[in-house]
């Protein structure tokens, strides 16, 4: 990032740590570091207790991988779900949105990403052995794959489906097809093609 | 800003990268102006038009403004979506190692339309093959041809006499195969007669009659290593996508006997790593 001689040493240090995070544009790190500058003490306190305490009093939950302090887990703790089915997403944010919407009542697990060929992300680099061992010793029947749809997301769901079929669990994947407040018109071939393969009977409709 | 005229143009998706929170940066691989990165716009937002029609592995046609660093994805349509490519392991992994050999090797800017016609044929049929790896194979021979490095399969590479079926060497390094006398000296990797046929093969023959090819796991083995070495040569770098495709094997091999060896050579080969 270009620097001004006319900005202070610190403030630049503080706009380039602003810059690194994700999303955060030069012109953003600026606007938020001038922030900081002009708030209060005690803001700039909370700020930075803040970034320290997430970092060391959280961690890695034992069993599912999701960012926890306590561990377990309460969801791998909850006695109210099932062990039954384990969903696997590849970030803690999309526990955090599957759990907002409420429509999971199993367990996770959090792979910490995909499998990206091209950028030389294999298997080994995301908590793929840790779901194999949990597999390998718990009641688990169903296994629901919950990657995003796009090439990362296949890459992984076609991989983990060649794992863990061989294990005798049940594996399935969320469908996917036309999004909530979509176009036929708009919506790509690939798109289509899996809400027409996906596509649900209307005579079963008020059963669930 | 002066303003540019947008261009228009064919293109093949050949990878993506995310940016900020809610866009990509697409690597289009263009029959006249070659690999161009541009930036779709809020794609991994539910409702975007743009999100399925950049996806890697796929064909179409963009509409492009030059923007401030990269060129901006206006609008896209799809002509070649190759689900098959998607949903088969074995078909995705060559098809993006084709498409990284593809992206290692293109110059921005630069017209490249027998290799853009290359890549699409070979696509093509990775979607409906029996034989994924051969159309790598017979990809990869035309790519080299098209870097400057034409496998020399004719007369050996070092004194230029002229070669048998048997007792040959290939020489990555060197360009090709050497005679029984060049290799007898040190030169090059063995190479064994069926290999040294089916490169020949190859060369002259059509995708899909290579696909038809059968070939053995001791001739594959020896043809991949040769043709890795080449290409090695010739981008001057280690390949990713393949590394994966090991991984895929490893898997495949580990789903016969299921966790507990999985796991239990990984754990060997950190303790290896470790010492
Ligand atoms: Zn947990
Ligand atoms: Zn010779």
């Amino acid at each position: 990032m270009q620097r001004s001689p006319a900005t202070a040493p610190t403030i630049a240090r503080l706009i380039e740590a602003f810059h690194r995070l994700p999303g955060i544009g030069p012109k953003s790190a600026q606007r938020l570091a001038y922030h900081v500058l002009r708030a209060p003490r005690a803001e700039a306190e909370a700020l930075a207790e803040a970034l320290l305490e997430v970092k060391d009093s959280t961690r890695l939950c034992g069993i599912c991988q999701n960012i926890t302090d306590a561990d377990p887990c309460a969801v791998c703790l909850d006695p109210q779900r099932s062990d039954a089915t384990v969903c696997v997403v590849e970030e803690p944010l999309d526990v955090a949105a599957i759990e907002r919407a409420g429509v999971h009542r199993g367990r996770y697990h959090v792979l910490h990403g995909a499998i990206s060929p091209m950028d030389g992300v294999g298997p080994e680099d995301l908590k793929v052995r840790e779901l194999l061992t949990r597999l390998g010793d718990a009641a688990v029947e169903e296994v629901i794959l919950a990657m995003n749809p796009n090439l990362e997301g296949e890459a992984t769901a076609g991989y983990l489906s060649r794992v863990i079929g061989a294990m005798g669990v049940r594996i399935t994947r969320i469908a996917h097809g036309l999004p909530v407040g979509a176009d036929v018109e708009y919506a790509d071939e690939r798109t289509l093609r899996a809400a027409m393969t996906h596509r649900v009977s209307m005579d079963q409709q008020g059963d669930d | 800003m002066p303003r540019i005229r947008p261009i228009r143009t064919e293109a093949i998706v050949l990878r993506q990268r995310p940016l900020g929170d809610a866009d990509r940066i697409c690597v289009l691989f263009s029959p006249t102006r070659g690999r161009i990165e541009a930036v779709a716009k809020g794609v991994r937002k539910p409702l975007s038009k743009l999100a399925g029609h950049v996806e890697p592995l796929s064909r179409g046609q963009f509409g492009l403004a030059q923007g401030r660093n990269l060129d901006v994805v206006t609008d896209a349509s799809t002509l070649d979506s190759w689900p098959a490519l998607h949903d088969d392991m074995d078909r995705m992994t060559e098809a993006l190692a084709l498409a990284e050999l593809v992206d290692r090797s293109t110059d921005v800017d630069v017209s490249s339309r027998p290799l853009y016609d290359v890549l699409r044929h070979s696509l093509d049929e990775l979607a409906s093959t029996k034989s994924p790896r051969a159309v790598r194979w017979w990809f990869t021979l035309r790519f080299l041809d098209q870097q400057g490095y034409r496998p020399e399969l004719e007369g050996c590479v070092r004194c230029r006499s002229e070669v048998g079926p048997e007792g040959n060497g290939f020489s990555a390094a060197d360009g090709g195969v050497v005679c029984p006398r060049c290799h007898g000296a040190g030169v090059g990797r063995r190479l064994s007669s069926p290999v040294f046929r089916l490169l020949r093969y190859m060369r002259r023959s059509s995708c899909e009659a290579t696909a038809q090819v059968n070939v053995d796991a001791d001739a594959s083995a020896e043809l991949e290593r040769h043709l890795r070495l080449s290409l090695e040569q010739a981008l001057e770098s280690r390949l990713r996508s393949s590394g994966f495709a090991e991984a895929l094997a490893r898997a495949e091999m580990v789903g016969r006997d299921a966790t507990s060896r999985v796991v239990e050579s990984e754990r060997e080969e950190q303790q290896r790593a470790a010492i």
